[in-house]
């Protein structure tokens, strides 16, 4: 078996709070090959963003990698010193965040933020990265680019903004990006071309993509394997069309539920939409035992009394459920 | 007063003097020191001499003219040095953080308890009187004005998504001050170092009033005005005149400053219009 591009093994996140450290994330394990596109689904506060924050080695305080591996490679990454880990970053590890709005320098023209990167890892010089920063406009399909180079983040649209920070991340061809809820705060419309857009150029260039999402058509779309945060643990990981085929864990299973689906309205008229009963347990406060428990629909004792393992499950995924179907 | 009449009033006012002080040698009647004339010994303002002169004989417009070169190098160089002082220092702890932060904003904290002038005036009286010395002592007291306002720009500029989004790109720490932080926070900089000029040229003519700035016999306002104080009933003209070359300076950079802020704020532009 070849070694996967990135393996995390065991991840265990703590946040300090009022002198007691709590596990914001804990047993987090999945690995992701050189150019597969990885989903990692879960509701606000699941601990996805906080995961790709430890890969990327920037927990700030007061979160912090408690144990684990996190290996790009099979070179353990976790424990590298600060200018390694930030030449990383960048060159073999990009990133692109929810906000287009805000992750531009609004006083730098974005030819020269794409520039810089160049500049920063490959010791181009500025005439070079700035040709290079307009052919990597071009690459994204940004209209004009001679002159679109020159422009200030505010003259530009949010489609447009998300397109200049994929040229950023994209500029020195990582070979993994992590897409932090991508197309989140745009239109619909602009959503489908970014992805579109994003995942061929992730094609193109054989890059692994881990898709950070709440959003289960986008990652369905997108992703080749997904796994599945619920409070800090990966509850199920399985195939993209194996999950949303044959969900295990109640948790998926009520999350797919909770699609609203145009084909069955259609067929069987208005319908209310299902929903997942209760809330997220907060961090300081999670349940004993199985920690979705409290909210879900197949409880019993053992739910509320032991933590149940990861099982394998035939077909390569693994469930965490004392009673997946 | 709006931003744009206070922009232009002031930057007239300081252009002018700049022009004075850049042009000295070009339009002053006499020489400032060596011209001294007892016959002409204070003269009331007039035909031949516009200000009038002083109990040495000279002539007070070009003595005026030749101090605007002085006070003007005294607010600028001053000015500099205080924020790139302040800058440095409020920059790297706001960013950092931890115990040079700490370190930092006491050692601020403990400048902004001394009175600036009085440390001057320390620092003056170690060194000696003159032109050096007194860069010296302005351009290393009141940079706490610049540093505090650095910290707390570099303090909420370091969560915005673009800091963040360059750090995860790879820069590092001197790269995301200088590219993401410094352009940022340079508005409010450039209108506090303008107000701070027209304080260091009052500082000057403070210090050289209290005989440890500019020595006689080379012309400052403030050593003018010091010279003139014995006069002060008998030739007036010999205070009015420095007075109001100050009082008209100092103004000039205030009303700059406000006007300044006015542009570079985006959030007032947005307000105006």
């Amino acid at each position: 078996m070849t070694t996967p591009l990135l393996e995390v093994r065991d991840l265990r996140i703590a946040l300090d709070a009022g002198g007691r450290s709590h596990d914001a994330v804990g047993n987090v394990s999945f690995s992701i090959g050189r150019g597969e596109t990885f989903g990692l689904v879960g509701e606000s506060g699941c601990g996805k963003s906080i995961t790709a924050l430890s890969i990327m080695g920037l927990l700030r305080s007061p979160l912090s990698l408690a144990g684990g591996a996190i290996a790009l490679d099979g070179r353990e990454i976790q424990d590298l010193p600060a200018a390694d880990m930030r030449r990383l970053r960048g060159k073999r590890i990009a990133m692109i965040f929810q906000e287009p709005m805000t992750a531009l320098n609004p006083l730098s023209p974005v030819g020269r933020q794409i520039a810089e990167m160049f500049v920063l890892h490959e010791r181009a010089s500025w005439k070079e990265a700035w040709e290079r920063a307009e052919d990597a406009l071009r690459q994204v399909r940004v209209p004009s680019p001679e002159r679109r180079v020159h422009d200030y983040p505010h003259q530009l649209s949010g489609g447009m903004r998300q397109r200049v920070m994929i040229a950023i991340a994209l500029a020195c061809g990582p070979d993994l990006l992590v897409a932090d809820e991508p197309t989140t705060a745009l239109d619909v419309t602009v959503q489908a071309e970014i992805v579109d857009l994003m995942a061929e150029l992730c094609a193109a260039k054989g890059t692994a993509v881990l898709m950070i999402s709440h959003d289960l058509g986008l990652v369905a779309n997108m992703c080749e394997r997904v796994a599945v945060m619920y409070a800090g643990r990966i509850v199920e990981s399985q195939a993209a069309d194996a999950i949303f085929a044959h969900p295990r864990h109640p948790y998926t299973q009520g999350l797919i539920g909770s699609l609203p689906l145009l084909s069955a309205r259609s067929r069987h008229g208005r319908q209310k939409l299902r929903e997942i009963s209760g809330v997220v347990p907060s961090i300081v406060a999670y349940p004993p035992g199985c920690r979705f428990n409290p909210r879900c629909p197949a409880m019993t004792d053992i739910c509320a009394r032991d933590v149940p393992m990861a099982e394998s499950l035939p077909d390569g995924g693994l469930v965490r459920c004392h009673h997946h179907g | 007063m709006k931003g744009g009449t206070s922009l232009w009033v002031g930057g007239g006012l300081v252009g002018l003097a700049v022009l004075v002080g850049v042009l000295a040698p070009w339009i002053h009647l006499t020489d400032p020191v060596l011209a001294a004339n007892l016959m002409n010994a204070e003269i009331p303002p007039g035909r031949e001499f516009p200000f009038g002169t002083d109990a040495q004989g000279r002539d007070i417009y070009s003595r005026i003219v030749h101090g605007a070169r002085i006070s003007l190098t005294v607010g600028v160089i001053s000015q500099i040095a205080n924020t790139l002082i302040g800058v440095t220092l409020g920059l790297t702890a706001g960013y950092w953080g931890g115990w040079w932060d700490d370190l930092v904003s006491g050692l601020t904290n403990l400048m902004l308890a001394i009175p600036s002038l009085i440390f001057a005036l320390a620092i003056m009286a170690i060194l000696g009187p003159g032109l050096t010395s007194l860069l010296i002592a302005l351009g290393l007291t009141s940079w706490s004005y610049s540093c505090r306002i650095a910290r707390a720009q570099a303090l909420s500029l370091k969560s915005q998504g673009y800091v963040q989004a360059a750090r995860i790109l790879g820069y590092g720490d001197l790269r995301i001050m200088f590219t993401q932080l410094l352009p940022n926070m340079l508005g409010p900089l450039i209108v506090i170092a303008t107000l701070g000029m027209g304080g260091a040229i009052l500082a000057e003519a403070t210090l050289s009033f209290l005989g440890l700035g500019i020595r006689p016999p080379y012309p400052s306002w403030g050593s003018m005005l010091s010279e003139a104080r014995d006069q002060i009933t008998t030739a007036p003209w010999l205070s009015v005149f420095p007075g109001l070359a100050i009082f008209f300076t100092v103004l000039g950079l205030n009303l700059l400053g406000d006007g300044l802020r006015d542009i570079l704020d985006p959030q007032s532009v947005a307000r105006r219009t």
